[in-house]
Formats: structure tokens, sequence, C-alpha cells
């Protein structure tokens, strides 16, 4: 671990205690989306879509309402039909009725495996039976499934009646639904006096994030109109939001509880069967559960967009950049919004650029409505960037590194969006790449194997968001706190969390038992996502703490009535600063105190955490004549602020590490013509498994944020950002083969190799 | 005053400069005087009473979650931007 500047002397944080949850999980107790059971439950299933593209002409339910064991069958029309309003302003915004349309199709199918119907039956072979009976009346229409088919002149449009906006101008019939500009500088000035001008296209494919538990939604709508969920979520409020939208009720008489959760990375923010078994339950009075399988899941779910990046980077003869820009083209999916802001916010974010323009198009496409997949769209535009700067060093023989740092993001840089930097640890994170075992070590270029060997760097950005969290705190009689949360914890953020309340109450984080809740039993809390939770809701628990401690110190000197600025806390005892035969253990003080029980609460609504950067080496062995690549040593450096639980910062950097090598070598939507995923299912959808990569080497880089108390940066979404271009730029230092799409995979590598001959 | 750096397709539409300078004591008043200076622009960043959804603003780097009560003391610069934060639809 590298720390910048000197460690302070924590006694918890920065210690690696076995996560409060991780019993319930190791042993199978834990319960996920589809554990719930509830009395006279009832099994929801949906009719799905086999068209990518097609009108609704007619649905007949009228054979499955009539099969015996069916309860009730739903379609749109059951629905409320919401308008364009814009929800939210902050990572639940987006159409109302866009969402209720991604739920249930109301006119159109826009991807194949959009829900039309759903049944409420007694059990699952019933539900599934009762679905092949709905009859639905299609007329199917083309389907466009990329960009560069969507954004043709004569493409089929998805949204007829739907208007896009391209620099502020309103577009009919169109399936660019934005068209964003971002411009520092003059462009052409910069491209005109540089020495070198590169520019390279990259073609990403969609991508699933790949979660193991795949989605459910359990609901109760009880005859006063308030509807409880269940479900496997990142944010249970919203959900509760969004089902409340969808619902057309009071947020208020919607309940969310969070089950555990199976894994999101972002694709377990939006709702998608959770309003159905609500409608299904009103029907029936009684709850409905609804599930996915794994098909439903990659055909209906949202996946990370593909599309094609091109990126123009111009230096001067000393190597320092001079201009940049980038064309940005994302699939939004049937919906959209594909983070094309984002992507704009990422493209140049590691580079001091002085003159910089970003074109960038959010296109709607015949694919599942995108979903955040871990730093959205990051890892797409760093693929193009970080290729050209690799191309850049080839052609000049700069050291990488080096040209990274010469060039590097610091504090006051500004940012292509336009504000300056606050504190950020790029420049740490290269130079103890630089300094690392890795980098250092002999690459062995000609193996025993006969294979090619070959090393890649590239960097990666991502903004770390804050939001709303709430946390309370009581003290129990017997001296331990209990933490309540309203953040699902997907990557131990309970330990995280009460990890920081521990340190200020110097206690050990054993002592802090943390509850992940309904929505009516806490505030207000975000999502977890955005690599904000350890942050936002860990800055609560550190808020609440400090209150706790008020408290303490209120009922102490009540008990010993003496004034309160005579008395102290530290490290669990409570004492006259005066007087030292007066002290309490906490289970002292919290034994019947004085005027009620010890409790506290906090909430926070915070800004960026300040950026998190993540720098990747990356070795490959290729085998020529199969195009087999192997990821023979790697290792994940980032600036982790501080990191709270070692193990589990370690742990984020070597997942996101293991999924961007998916993206790169495996992964991909494999469509048909007509839009249908050929590989919707876990044997053909390849994502890399423990025998396919090595040990993930892991530098802890720590650069503490400026915005809290203990230095906390996100992060869970930088460490997917270098992988991509990591690794294409190893394979063009093995075999002088530059590849622009992913997956690198070996058909692609030996059909290169051939053209290359 | 505050140098103003407004988002490129409110500057192309209401023919805007890329960079500008207001006062106000907090984001709305500033707004305001934006809002003399430019007419047309308040449409843009303000929706009933509140930033516009899908606005934000981005005092000295760092983006503000106070919205229109946000006071501006010792501020140099302001970027109004779409907000960005990667969520669900």
């Amino acid at each position: 671990m590298v720390s910048t500047p000197e460690n302070k002397n924590y006694k918890v944080i920065g210690t690696r205690p076995i996560r409060h949850d991780g019993y319930d999980k190791v042993t199978g107790r834990a319960q996920y989306g589809a554990d719930i059971k509830l009395p006279g439950m009832l099994i929801g299933a949906v009719a799905r879509s086999p068209y990518a593209h097609a009108k609704i002409k007619s649905i007949d339910t009228s054979e499955a309402e009539n099969m015996d064991g069916v309860f009730a069958v739903m379609t749109a029309k059951d629905l409320p039909r919401l308008g364009d309003v814009v929800r939210g302003n902050s990572e639940e915004s987006g159409s109302e009725r866009h969402l209720s349309e991604n739920v249930m199709a109301f006119d159109k199918v826009l991807y194949k495996g959009h829900v039309v119907a759903g049944v409420a039956a007694k059990d699952q072979n019933t539900a599934f039976e009762a679905v092949k009976k709905i009859k639905v009346d299609y007329e199917v229409l083309k389907p466009v499934i990329n960009v560069d088919q969507a954004m043709a002149k004569d493409a089929s449009i998805l949204h007829e009646d739907y208007s896009g906006d391209h620099l502020g101008k309103k577009v009919k019939n169109t399936n660019i639904a934005a068209h964003v500009r971002h411009e520092n500088g003059n462009i052409d000035d910069g491209f005109k006096k540089s020495d070198l001008v590169v520019e390279k296209e990259v073609d990403m494919q969609t991508v699933h994030q790949g979660y193991i538990e795949p989605h459910s939604g359990t609901a109760v709508w009880d005859e006063e109109d308030r509807v409880k969920v269940w479900t496997s979520t990142q944010g249970s409020f919203a959900v509760r939001d969004s089902v409340s939208k969808v619902l057309d009720l009071d947020v208020s008489r919607v309940k969310v509880t969070p089950m555990e959760i199976g894994g999101g990375f972002g694709g377990k923010i939006p709702i998608y069967l959770e309003p159905i078994s609500a409608v299904l339950s009103k029907k029936t009075r009684r709850p409905v559960k609804t599930m996915m399988s794994r098909t439903d899941v990659f055909d209906a779910t949202g996946p990370g967009p593909g599309g094609k990046v091109k990126v123009k980077i111009g230096i001067d003869s000393e190597g320092k950049i001079l201009a940049a820009y980038a064309d940005i083209r994302l699939e939004a999916g049937a919906y959209p919004e594909a983070f094309i802001e984002a992507a704009a916010k990422c493209v140049f974010s590691c580079y001091d650029v002085p003159s910089m323009k970003i074109d960038a198009y959010d296109v709607v496409v015949n694919k599942p409505s995108s979903a955040p997949y871990r730093a959205p769209a990051s890892p797409q535009v760093a693929f193009a960037t970080e290729t050209v700067v690799d191309e850049i060093c080839n052609i000049k023989g700069y050291d990488p590194i080096d040209f990274r740092l010469k060039n590097v993001a610091e504090k006051g840089t500004r940012t292509a969006l336009g504000p300056k930097y606050r504190t950020i640890g790029l420049k740490e994170c290269l130079e103890a790449a630089k300094e690392s075992d890795h980098w250092k070590s002999d690459l062995d270029s000609n193996p025993k194997s006969g294979k090619k060997r070959g090393r890649g760097i590239a960097s990666g950005y991502w903004f770390n968001i804050g939001f709303k969290s709430s946390v309370n705190l009581s003290l129990n009689p017997d001296g331990k706190v209990a933490l309540i949360e309203g953040s699902t914890d997907i990557g131990g953020s309970r330990a995280s969390i009460a990890m920081q309340a521990a340190e200020v109450l110097g206690i050990p984080a054993e002592d802090v038992r943390p509850s992940v809740v309904d929505t009516d039993s806490i505030g207000i809390t975000d999502v977890t996502g955005g690599s904000r939770t350890t942050y936002a809701t860990g800055y609560a628990a550190y808020n609440a703490a400090h209150k706790l401690i008020e408290q303490i110190i209120e009922k102490s000197a009540l008990k010993w009535d003496i004034s309160k600025d005579q008395i102290e806390y530290s490290d669990g005892v409570v004492r006259s600063k005066t007087d030292s035969e007066l002290k309490m253990t906490l289970k002292e003080i919290a034994d019947d105190p004085p005027g009620g029980p010890i409790v506290s609460s906090a909430s926070v609504d915070l800004e960026e955490a300040g950026g998190g950067f993540a720098v990747h080496i990356a070795d490959l062995e290729i085998d020529e004549e199969t195009g087999k690549t192997d990821v023979v040593n790697y290792t994940a450096i980032q600036d982790v602020g501080k990191a709270i639980h070692p193990s589990y910062v370690e742990g984020q950097m070597q997942g996101g590490a293991a999924q961007g090598i998916g993206w790169a070598l495996n992964e991909e939507y494999f469509m048909s013509d007509d839009g249908i995923m050929l590989n919707s299912s876990y044997l053909d959808y390849r994502m890399p498994t423990s025998l396919d990569l090595p040990m993930i080497n892991t530098i802890m880089v720590e650069v503490p944020s400026e915005e809290h108390p203990y230095g906390v940066r996100g992060v869970g979404e930088p460490p997917i950002v270098p992988p991509v271009p990591a690794i294409g730029n190893a394979i063009n230092n093995a075999l002088g083969l530059r590849l622009l799409s992913t997956p690198m995979k070996p058909s692609r590598i030996t059909k290169a190799l051939k053209r290359k001959k | 005053m505050i140098k103003i750096f407004l988002p490129y397709k409110i500057r192309e539409t209401l023919d805007v400069p890329t960079e500008i300078e207001a006062h106000g004591s907090n984001l709305r008043n500033l707004i305001d005087h934006i809002e003399d200076m430019y007419p047309g622009v308040k449409d843009y960043l303000v929706d009933e009473g509140k930033l516009r959804p899908g606005m934000s603003a981005v005092i000295d780097g760092k983006t503000t979650r106070l919205g229109l009560i946000h006071k501006l003391d010792n501020v140099s610069e302001i970027h109004f931007l779409p907000s960005i934060a990667g969520g669900s639809k």
C-alpha cells in the first residue's frame, strides 16, 4: 500500500475484521430476492416478445384467464399511462413514460424479451403454461441493433412520437435521443500546431453485468391501497420511487424491503417485475412473486451500452498534448440514456488537455434498455483514448508511464466539462505503477511455450458520486451499538460503514451491529452505486457516532450531576476530566441511562467524493495458431482515498479488473440480424472464471479525498475502466496488431494475424 | 463577479458567450442576474423554483446539493452542467 500523506493512527480503520453478514452468507441463512415466502403467495410469470421490434396489434388473454389455477392476467392496460415527465435530478433521472413502458409494453415492443403481459397462478408450471396461451398479434418491424444502423438515414425508428434533442434543437423521427457537445479552447488551432496527430475508432460490444442472482419482485397490494415490495435491489428508495410512479401511487403507500443482493454492478437499480407483481396482487388480493430466468436477465435487463468511440489526440514535439477530440456514439437500448454525459466527463479525464471538443450521441436501438454497469460509459471511452495514447507512445518511442506523467491531470487541471479537479491521485498511481515489481519485471517476450507475450498499460477514471444517506444508532444495554442503514450491501459496505462508526466511538468493529432495513424504517438513502456508499453512508455513520457521544456525555452529566464540559469520552469510556474516580464504560452508561435510551441519527446529502483513478498493467501470452489469450500477470493500482477495510477494497479492485478482462477478451451480446441475442446463457456468454485469470495483484494508493473526514473515495468503479485498453495495448505489444473491437477473441486475433501476413 | 459557464446547447440557442460574468448572493440571485443579461437562460436552468431536473451547478469544482439556496461567498467560477449520476431510467 502506498499512502500519502502519512497514515493517521486509526484503531479500526485500515483493519480487516470479518464482515458482519459473513456467517449468514456462507451458511445459506441469508435471504435473497427469490427466497421470500408469504402465506397464500401466488407465482407470477410474464409473456415476452419474441421480436426485437414490433407493433402490438392485439393481445388475447382469454384462454389464459380461463385456465385452472390461474388467478389473474394483466396487460399494460392495467397500468396508468404516464407522461414524458423527467424524474428526479440524480440517479433516478429519466422519463416516467419510458420507465413504465419498459416494465410492460403498451403499443410497441422494442426488444426481444420486452414484457407484454403477466399472469398470477397457483404455481410456476401453471403460470408458465398460462403465459403460453396468451396470444399476441404483432406487426413485425425491422430492428436496428447497433449505432450505425440506428443512425442511418433510412433507419427504422423506435419512437415515432419522440423528439430527440440535438444540441438544443428538437428533432422528430430520429433514433438519436440526444446529441451533446462540450468544448474547451480551440482544437483547430491545437491540432494545427501539433507535431503528431493520432486518431482511432473503437467498437465496443454490448455486455451484461452478469450478477449471479436473477431479478425477482414480490408484492402485496392491501385493502388500503398500500403496496409492500420485497426485492433484490441496489436502492430500496429508488425502487419505492419508481414503483410509486409506475403505479401512480403516493410514495408513502409503497414500502420496499430490500433482500440480500446477489450482485448488481449497476444492473439492480432499475425496476422490472415489482410493479407487475403489485398489479397482479391487487387483482388477486394475494401476495405475488415473479422471478426471471437467466435468459430473461440477458434478454430483457440492462446491459452496459455498446457503441463506437472515435478519439483524436495531437501532441507537440515535446510530447505535450495540445488538442483532443472525441466522437462518442453509445447504445441506450430501447429507451434513451446511454450515459453519454458520463462518457464525456471521463473520456479525457486522465490528461491535462488545453483544448478539447467532445460530441456525444445517445442512440436508441432494439436491445434491452441499458442500465448502469460499473463506471457507466467510462470503459467504452477509455478504450479509445488509451489506445490512441499507446499508439502515440509507440510511434514516438515514449515510455508509456512517462508520457502519462508528462500530461497527467492533477489538482487544478480543468476537466473536459469545465470544472477544475480538486485533490486527485492519478500522478501517485502512475508513480506507484512505475515502481511496481510488475512494471520492473522482465516480460520474457519469447517464453518456452513458443507463444507470444506482450505487456500493456492503461489508466481510467470514475467520478464517485455523493448524494443522500441516513444512519440511526442506538446504544444497547450491553454496551454494543445497533446501526440501522438504508444502503443495500453489495460489496461489504455493512463492514465499511460500521467501522467508521466504531472508529469514532473507539470500540471494535464487531461491537457495532449493522442492519439494512426497509424504506419505512430509515431516512432516504440513495442507491448503492456510483461508488458512493462507503463515502456517503459512512459519512452519515461518522456524524451519527459523534451525536451518540454527545448523548453519552449528556446522560453521564445527568447521572454524575456535573457539567458536560467536565466530561470527556474516548475508546468506549466516559470519564470526568477532574475526578479520576468518575468513569463508566459504554455498558455501564447504557444500563438504564437517565432520561431514556441513548440514540442518534444523522443524514447527509454530499457532493462528489473527488475522482478515483486506476492504472492497470497486463501481461498476456497469446497462441498465434489458435488466438487464445491468457492473462499471465496483472496488476491493478488505484487511488482509494483511504481504505476503510483493505480486503474489500482489494476485492473491488480485483473484481473490477476481472470484469474488464471479460469485456476485453470474451464478452459480447452475439446478435442475429433480426435482433435476437443468440448467447443468452452463461454457457455461451463467456465470462472469465477463476480458472481463466491469474491472481490480480493490487496496489492501493491512498491520496485522501478532501470531502470526507477519513479521506474516503469510492473504489468500486475505477477498476473496470483500464482493463480493455490495457489488454488491447498488450496484444499490440505481443503481436503488432492493433485490435479496435471487443471482444478481442481468438477468432478476431487469428483473422487479424492472417491479414497481417 | 463570478465566471459563469453555460452548457453548449444553451450558449448556441441563446447566443451566449462561452464565459460570462455575473453576481448574486446565492445561486437563485445569480441566475436572475444572468437572466437580466441573457433572457431565456433561466428557463433552461430553473423549473418550479428549483434547479431544473437534469441540471447541476458545479461551484468551484463542487456540485452543489443545496440548489438555488447555495450561498456564493468567495466563489470564482460556476459551471452549469447536465446531471450525470449515471443511474437508472
